[in-house]
C-alpha cells in the first residue's frame, strides 16, 4: 500500500494486472453510509418509495460508490499523487446484493518513460460490467 | 428538452474546508483499509501533512454546497430522471484535511441521443486551494431519461 515502494516504469509491462479488489455485496446500510459520508443525498439511492416512483423498482447504488472502489484499486497499487487522470463511464446500475469486484491492467506504456495507461473495470458477481474506466498513472522511471 | 442556452451556466463559486471527520466517514463508507486515509500518524509517515482527500472525494465535496441540486432546478432537470453517465478527474496536486477548496462549476455541453429519449448534461468543475493553486478538475456527465 502507501508505504510500499511503487512499481517502476522500467519494470512494468503492457498486460500486467493490478491486484484486484473484491468488495462484499452492497447492502442498504452500504448505501446509507455512502449517502451520509459522500454528501450525495439523492433519494434514488436510499429511499425505496422514491426509486419506485422514478420507475427503477428499487434503490440503485451511487455510481460514485463504484468509482470509489475503482479508485481504491489504483491507490492500493501506487501512492495517490501518482494518479494524473481517472475517469469512468457508468454502464449498468448496481443494485442491493451486487458484489463488486474491480480489476485493472496496464494497457499502454508511454514513451515519456514514466506514465502508463491503466483500464479499470467494475463487475458484479455475474460478471456484468458496471463501470469501465481508465487512468493515467505516473511511475518512477 | 433542455435549452442549449444553458451551455455556459455557472453555479455560484463555493468554498468548503476539508474536515478529517468527513474523510474518516468516507473511508468507512467505501471500505478503505489503507490507514493513510484514516490515521494522521500513518498519513504523516507516508509524507502527507494530514489525511489526504481520496481521488473521488472531490466530487463529494462539491455536493456540500448549500443547494447541491439547485442547478438542476435552474435548468429544469427533474431529479428522478437523472443518472450519472460518466465522471472524469484530472489531478494536479493533492489536497488534505484542513485545506479550503473552492469550486467553480460550468455547464459546457448539452446534447440528446435516441431521438431525445436521453439527454446529456456535461458540467466542468475547477478546484483551487487556499493558496490559489489548481488542485483538480472534474467533468461530470449527467443522463436525463425521458419516457
Amino acid at each position: 500500500m502507501a508505504e510500499r515502494a511503487p512499481p517502476r516504469h522500467s519494470q512494468v509491462a503492457v498486460g500486467d494486472e493490478l491486484p484486484p479488489l473484491a468488495m462484499p455485496p452492497v447492502s442498504r446500510l452500504t448505501l446509507a453510509l455512502y449517502c451520509g459520508a459522500s454528501g450525495d443525498h439523492n433519494p434514488l439511492h436510499v429511499d425505496q418509495d422514491f426509486a419506485r416512483a422514478a420507475g427503477l423498482g428499487d434503490v440503485v447504488a451511487h455510481g460514485m460508490l463504484v468509482m470509489a472502489y475503482m479508485g481504491r484499486t489504483l491507490t492500493n497499487w501506487v501512492p495517490q499523487a501518482a494518479i494524473r487522470e481517472f475517469g469512468t463511464r457508468f454502464q449498468a446500475m448496481t443494485r442491493v446484493g451486487d458484489a463488486i469486484t474491480c480489476t485493472a491492467r496496464i494497457t499502454h506504456k508511454h514513451t515519456d518513460g514514466h506514465t502508463v495507461s491503466v483500464t479499470v473495470e467494475a463487475r458484479d458477481q455475474r460478471g456484468e460490467l458496471k463501470a469501465a474506466g481508465e487512468a493515467l498513472i505516473a511511475l518512477p522511471p | 428538452m433542455l435549452d442549449r442556452k444553458f451551455i455556459g451556466y455557472t453555479s455560484a463559486p463555493f468554498t468548503t474546508e476539508v474536515e478529517r471527520g468527513r474523510l474518516r466517514f468516507f473511508a468507512k463508507a467505501i471500505g478503505e483499509t489503507d490507514l493513510i486515509y484514516t490515521d494522521e500518524a500513518a498519513a504523516r509517515r507516508a509524507g502527507h501533512p494530514d489525511l489526504p482527500v481520496p481521488p473521488t472525494f472531490f466530487f463529494c465535496l462539491e455536493m456540500d454546497r448549500p443547494e447541491p441540486y439547485g442547478w438542476f432546478d435552474d435548468l429544469g432537470v427533474e431529479l428522478p430522471k437523472v443518472l450519472h453517465g460518466e465522471q472524469r478527474f484530472q489531478y494536479h496536486r493533492l489536497a488534505h484535511a484542513g485545506d479550503r477548496l473552492r469550486f467553480e462549476s460550468t455547464v459546457v455541453d448539452l446534447y440528446a441521443k435516441k431521438g431525445g429519449l436521453l439527454e446529456f448534461l456535461v458540467q466542468d468543475n475547477r478546484i483551487t486551494n487556499q493558496r490559489d493553486e489548481l488542485v483538480a478538475e472534474f467533468r461530470r456527465t449527467i443522463v436525463i431519461r425521458h419516457g
